[in-house]
């Protein structure tokens, strides 16, 4: 059948099951968008106020889902505005595909209105990227761009559509069942000798990350931990793999991790990391972390072995797969001397943090309040770590958070992705005041399409996490990290069409919290904070896990 | 060849922007190359790319894993020297009169590298081997003024490998 190449790309999108995208028109995809607006009943398409919070929409989108998340932008500008959004989502192996249009072919490399060469500029960010030459390649571009995004190790996909061949009329087939992508078999040799290193270590700790979010391994985990005996601490992304109340629950580890799960890693004989890549902020020093152990590494992407820190052994392959292989191979144990040791440091960790700590109160309000269904997403700072470290029962998929990135910015085009996702959940997002100047303008997106987000904004008046880091490391000269801004939430939040609160205490926050639940429009409610809480424990960057900071002033 | 080195041989799709991918690559992580050749194969859907590197064991291993992560490569050879073929073109251009033009063909004769071009100046030569070869007939030269020089980088083939099992690999696709 002959069909323009806009209606080839409506159609593939039908084909993989794309109900929901995000996006923003412009001169290049005025075709695309003339295509969607003739399929509106079948894909709903929400505009956000910027590219960058339509890109964090799909991010948010596929995290809560594990579906692949679908954005659309224009040309030129349009297409820059996604690159913070696409590296997010690069850095976390987020399923994306983003499709930007581009000039005619005859007037690209002419330096035309709005054209840049978003191939060249996404290269490192993206998975793979495409520049469709020919409307004939479209149809399969896009459907391998899908596949891609979602193979092995997942993560965005771009794919840049020059605005004559979206014009351009070609013959459309439509598609051969497409077999989903298939996990490559398992090492058994690998996987022995896996399972003899867990059942002679006498001192065994797990390290989890995104890998197991993303293969949905969390249950194959929690029973080899139990079976084995082994307690777990997880990174940023894999927050909710291990129930709050478990008791081999380390709680987070490296930068701002616990205590309790930096010297557990410290004084491990076998450090056992899964889906995690030992990243800076999680090692902090690539020499000295876990110096003690013999290091195996369980990962679905072969270059991330041996990349940052040296390990004793890996196996290649899918979480879920592998924890399920291994579970039978490994002997019952209970480490009692070890499980002993680590009890003293989670009693003294227990001490650390007084109950009344403002942000610990919030959050922890919150968590009461918006019940285990409820969907986090944060910004970048200090109420993102707090926001971890209070923030309890939550499950994978529960808590969307830019990891390795850091994208200040983040968590307001997630959550309304995530809300588009899973409407009838609770969506909270947790930001700070900092973090919120940089996108509050899709609260108008918000409001449009009748999403009623919770924002709660912890204002210390400060871009607290730099601030905490000029404290401690640059004397308390504190550059350009005070803001002294006029801002009135309540307000700006009225303005939007939002519902704003102020709340002094914690009672009038629990108050407005449970309001906002019942609310059908967003609603922001501002919680002003001190500005020298700082977020403990804290090992400086390339310190050594053994000895974080306690907390003792500066 | 020099200690910490390797030469890799890339089986790449035959596709516009392929070679930025891997020079991106190489920039983003900061592998150092020493030299990279781009070549047509026999298949005008594959681009052969030889690539030698720099670096550590740990950093040599991450060159090949992250290469072999390209959607774009189909293959990575890691070229075993002494199972390989490797060679290297050289044009060089030296300052050449009546004086010495005989004493410059002689090494040349030695070398059994060509004369290309021949000026009232200068004389211009060719020579293909490896690159041992290519170092030491540019060191034996270096006592003449040497105007201009380029060498190809290392181009290479594994040696008498089974060449049918090898393609039909590569037409499975990926690494």
């Amino acid at each position: 059948m002959l069909l323009r190449g806009a209606e080839i790309f409506v159609r593939v999108l039908l084909e993989q099951g794309v109900d929901t995208l995000f996006g923003y028109p412009g001169g290049a995809v005025l075709d695309l968008y003339d295509a969607l607006y003739e399929h509106r009943q079948e894909i709903c398409h929400i505009l956000t106020s910027h590219e960058q919070g339509a890109a964090h929409a799909a991010d948010g989108y596929a995290r809560a889902t594990g579906k692949t998340g679908v954005v659309l932008a224009t040309s030129g500008p349009g297409a820059t505005n996604l690159t913070t959004g696409i590296a997010a989502a690069f850095m976390d192996s987020v399923p994306m595909v983003a499709i930007t249009g581009n000039v005619s072919r005859p007037l690209i490399g002419k330096d035309s209105f709005q054209e840049v060469y978003i191939a060249g500029i996404t290269l490192p960010i993206t998975k793979h990227n495409y520049i469709v030459q020919d409307a004939a390649e479209l149809a399969g571009i896009l459907r391998e761009a899908f596949y891609y995004a979602q193979e092995g190790r997942k993560g965005p996909v771009l794919v840049d559509i020059p605005r004559d061949v979206m014009q351009q009329v070609v013959e459309y087939e439509p598609p051969q069942k497409a077999a989903d992508p298939t996990p490559a078999p398992l090492s058994l040799q690998d996987l022995k000798t896996a399972a003899t290193m867990i059942n002679q270590a006498k001192r065994p700790m797990i390290y989890c990350g995104g890998g197991i979010v993303a293969s949905g391994a969390e249950q194959a985990l929690t029973e080899l931990m139990h079976k084995a005996g082994i307690p777990a601490a997880w990174t940023l992304m894999a927050m909710g793999a291990i129930d709050t109340d478990d008791p081999l629950n380390l709680g987070l580890i490296g930068m701002h991790g616990t205590q309790t799960a930096n010297w557990t890693a410290a004084d491990a004989d076998l450090l056992i990391a899964v889906g995690a890549r030992f990243s800076d902020r999680v090692a902090l020093n690539f020499g000295t972390f876990a110096q003690n152990a013999k290091k195996l590494q369980i990962d679905v992407d072969p270059s991330e072995i041996n990349k940052n820190v040296a390990v004793d052994h890996r196996v290649i392959g899918d979480a879920k797969q592998v924890l399920e292989a291994l579970l039978p191979m490994v002997y019952k144990k209970e480490h009692k001397v070890w499980r002993r040791q680590i009890e003293t440091y989670m009693t003294e960790e227990a001490a650390l943090v007084p109950e009344n700590f403002p942000p610990r109160q919030i959050l922890k309000c919150i968590s009461d309040l918006a019940g285990p269904e409820a969907i986090y997403t944060t910004d970048v700072g200090q109420h993102q770590i707090w926001a971890v470290q209070y923030v309890e029962h939550v499950r994978p998929r529960q808590f969307l958070t830019s990891g390795g990135l850091g994208a200040m910015g983040y968590g307001y085009g997630a959550a309304i992705g995530a809300k588009c996702a899973c409407p009838d959940r609770p969506v909270i997002h947790i930001t700070g005041d900092g973090s919120f100047h940089m996108n509050m303008v899709e609260a108008a997106t918000a409001v449009t399409y009748g999403l009623p987000i919770i924002t709660v904004i912890l204002n210390n008046r400060a871009l607290g996490m730099v601030r905490q880091q000029q404290e401690w490391f640059y004397q308390g000269r504190y550059s350009a990290t005070e803001l002294e801004r006029k801002t009135d939430y309540v307000r700006v939040a009225e303005g939007f069409g939002a519902r704003g609160y102020r709340c002094t205490d914690i009672e009038s926050f629990r108050q407005a919290f449970a309001e906002a639940l019942r609310s059908d429009v967003p609603v922001w409610i501002e919680c002003p904070i001190d500005r020298d809480l700082d977020v403990l424990p804290m090992v400086p960057a390339e310190g050594m896990t053994a000895e974080p900071c306690k907390g003792e002033e500066p | 060849m020099k200690k910490n080195t390797e030469v890799l041989s890339l089986l790449v799709d035959n596709t516009a922007g392929v070679l930025t991918r891997i020079t991106s690559l190489f920039g983003r992580r900061g592998f150092n190359i020493d030299s990279l050749t781009v070549s047509a194969t026999e298949n005008p859907l594959i681009s052969r790319i030889t690539i030698v590197v720099q670096g550590d064991p740990q950093i040599l291993d991450q060159v090949l894993l992250q290469t072999g992560k390209l959607k774009t490569t189909r293959k990575v050879i890691v070229l075993d020297p002494s199972q390989s073929v490797l060679r290297e073109l050289l044009l060089i251009k030296v300052q050449a009169d009546e004086t010495n033009r005989a004493a410059i063909h002689e090494i040349a004769n030695i070398y059994k590298a060509k004369i290309i071009d021949l000026s009232i100046g200068a004389m211009t030569m060719e020579l293909t081997g490896e690159p041992d070869k290519i170092d030491g007939f540019m060191e034996i030269l270096g006592q003449y003024k040497i105007l201009e020089l380029c060498r190809t980088g290392i181009t290479a083939m594994e040696r008498g490998t089974d060449i049918k099992a090898r393609i039909a690999e590569e037409q499975g696709g990926n690494v």
